[in-house]
């Protein structure tokens, strides 16, 4: 026996590879949301895995320093290091911002870290060029996704940067490009008002009696000096010893000092359960959307090209062929033209993938899933078509 | 008693229910014996169309008998569990429009009937060859139906109702496309085909030109049939 579909598809193989084309371009877009959503999740895990930490300590009461913002004071390190099973402890801003560069800007997340060698936590595990962070001042190392280049001065807030180490795949959960900065500065850059403001809470200070005693000299300019100084970060990463487990330690920070802690566990959960969760939703809604659209596609499509060939049918049933046969071969055109759009799709969505802004994640696993719904779809929307195919009436061919 | 062709006795076919029922056929009687080419005359409306729907078994009449070859297929209820088995080993179809498979080459167009039987694909191609050597159309073998000149698909359309080599061929205007040198060559064709393989051949068929050629001719008027001898001129 010949194959019935697969004649049909040869002879008519312009219009097929049309609509398989077609088709396969909606499933590109389909598989890139699902990289997209993917890509979010890697984009946290990486930020996890690049912090370098064990434990992040927070703010009490928050989902920091992520989700929501924290802030604790920049001496509460010294007390986490003397804690049991602590390795290393630092102390870490978070900003995300327009960092300028000559006339134009880049989104990205400044980080601020306490200058030192790898394995500090908070510093990018490795450089793809350039230098750590040495000096306690106005040196940044950047991802490259910034495109910052190794002896670019860049701009945060009003000081003048240079960047003198390139790292990569160090996002923010939304994506954006991290910026390293000392801690020092990065702290300054939070906390920093314009000059105008500046000038006007000296002002205030100074109109205010109780920090502007005429006994107590000196009074007015230590006020002023606590004032413009910010002595806070937004969380210490914390870095436990080999063969303590990350609950042990967590638990007596939490009781003693205080704070919040969180494994990298919870971490997870907090960034892929809530920071992403309504995107994850969004892009959920996408997905099921189209697939509804590709099935009506492929089940319109077939039922078409079925309705074009009543005539042939009718011959094929009037000659002997079984239903089950015409059914077969029907099936098979519209499985056809799904591995078709798969096909195309998976290249399209390969091939276009880098280009998008933020980290698009093709899953081999996801390939297998989509490749199976599409299946699955075509089987689906081929139920109509063959509906219509059984009904024909082989009579039709003999005529009047 | 032995019968071989085509036997028809006292066929009933009534469309519809109640007020609108149509009697399409209200008794024929039909003898085609193996080898013989009869042809089936009526105006429009007589009933032609639908005696060959009974006989071909897609549509169910209302009473009376048909034998096609040995077999009783029809007695007041169909004999016969497989209709498209029997349509695809009993009997051959040939219209006035050839309704090629238009994806299918023309040796496989006729090498399908086989196939859907279960032959291997190979000896279906064979068999379809060697019949279309015997029409005469085997320098077109490979050639899609659509690049074939009408003569020519209406010889495929012969060939793939031959292939089978079904007892019975029904032919429903198979020659009104075409000038009448080619309509002869038809029925020529039909002929020799029909006294080679043993086959019984009905011919519906309007066409004065070709009217001459049969020997016996059924003419159907108002749903009944009476036999008469025609000229059976051309192959004498
Ligand atoms: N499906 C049907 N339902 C109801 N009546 C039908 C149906 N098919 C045919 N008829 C009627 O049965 C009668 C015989 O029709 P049939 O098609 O057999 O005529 P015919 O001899 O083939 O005519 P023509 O030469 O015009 O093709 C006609 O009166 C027709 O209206
Ligand atoms: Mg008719």
């Amino acid at each position: 026996m010949i194959s019935l579909a697969g004649r049909d598809i040869l002879h008519a193989w312009g219009k097929f590879v049309f609509t398989g084309v077609g088709l396969g371009l909606l499933i590109g877009v389909t598989l890139t949301m699902a990289g997209v959503y993917r890509g979010m999740v890697d984009d946290a895990k990486a930020l996890l895995d690049n912090s370098g930490a064990d434990l992040w300590v927070v703010q009490k009461d928050t989902l920091g320093p992520y989700a929501e913002s924290s802030s604790i004071y920049d001496d509460v390190y010294r007390g986490i290091l003397g804690m049991p099973g602590v390795e290393r402890a630092a102390n870490v801003t978070y900003l995300t911002m327009q960092v300028r560069r000559g006339e134009s800007d880049v989104r990205a997340m400044v980080v601020g870290v306490v200058p030192g060698g790898p394995g500090e936590p908070g510093q990018p595990g490795y450089l793809v060029a350039g230098r750590r962070i040495t000096r306690g001042h106005y040196e940044a190392v950047a991802d490259i996704a910034t495109g910052f280049q190794l002896g670019e001065q860049i701009q945060i807030r009003r000081n003048l940067y240079t960047v003198v180490g390139l790292t990569r795949r160090m996002v923010s959960s939304s994506g954006d490009p991290m910026v390293f900065i000392p801690l020092k500065d990065a702290q300054e850059a939070q906390f920093l008002k314009d000059n105008d403001a500046i000038v006007q809470q000296r002002r205030r200070t100074a109109e205010n009696p109780a920090f502007n005693r005429p006994g107590v000299p000196g009074l007015l300019n230590a006020a002023i000096a606590s004032q413009s100084a910010n002595p806070y970060v937004n969380a210490v990463l914390v870095q436990i010893e080999p063969g303590y487990s990350p609950d042990d330690v967590a638990e007596p920070i939490r009781r003693w000092k205080r704070l919040q802690v969180y494994t990298r566990e919870q971490m997870e959960k907090i960034l892929v359960g809530k920071l992403i969760a309504t995107s994850a939703r969004q892009i959920g809604m996408f997905l099921v959307i189209l697939a509804i659209v590709s099935a009506a596609i492929v089940a319109f499509i077939i039922y078409t090209l079925t309705l074009g060939k009543v005539r042939e049918i009718a011959v094929l049933k009037l000659i002997g062929t079984r239903n089950r046969t015409i059914a077969f071969m029907i099936l098979q055109q519209a499985v056809g033209l799904g591995v078709i759009g798969f096909v195309v799709g998976k290249i399209s969505a390969t091939f276009w993938a880098p280009i998008f802004p933020k980290y698009v994640l093709l899953e081999p696993g996801d390939a297998a899933r989509g490749f199976v719904a599409v299946v699955v779809i075509c089987v689906l929307a081929s139920v109509l078509a063959i509906r219509a195919a059984l009904k024909v009436d082989p009579a039709e061919a003999i005529g009047g | 008693m032995l019968t071989k062709g085509i036997r028809i006795n006292g066929l009933k076919k009534r469309y519809g229910k109640g007020e609108t029922a149509v009697d399409a056929l209200k008794g024929v009687d039909m003898q085609v014996a193996p080898g013989e080419v009869v042809g089936l005359i009526g105006p429009s409306g007589s009933g032609k169309s639908t005696l060959l729907k009974c006989l071909g078994a897609v549509i169910e009449p209302t009473a009376g008998q048909m034998t096609l070859g040995d077999e009783v297929i029809y007695d007041d209820g169909w004999k016969i569990s497989d209709l498209r088995a029997l349509r695809r080993d009993k009997i051959g179809f040939v219209f006035q429009a050839p309704y090629l498979i238009p994806f299918l080459d023309v040796t496989d167009n006729i090498a399908l009937l086989p196939m859907l039987a279960g032959h291997p694909n190979n000896e279906s191609r064979q068999r379809a060859l060697e019949l279309l050597k015997a029409l005469d159309v085997a320098h077109r073998a490979r050639a899609m139906p659509s690049h074939l000149s009408g003569g020519e698909q209406q010889r495929v359309a012969i060939a793939r109702a031959l292939i089978n080599r079904p007892p019975v061929i029904l032919a429903d205007e198979p020659t009104a496309p075409l000038d009448s040198e080619r309509a002869l060559a038809v029925i020529r064709i039909l002929n020799q085909m029909a006294r080679q393989y043993e086959t019984a051949v009905i011919v519906v068929t309007h066409d004065e030109k070709i009217v001459p050629t049969f020997r016996r001719i059924y003419h159907i008027r108002d749903g009944r049939t009476n036999e008469e001898a025609g000229e059976g001129r051309a192959f004498e």
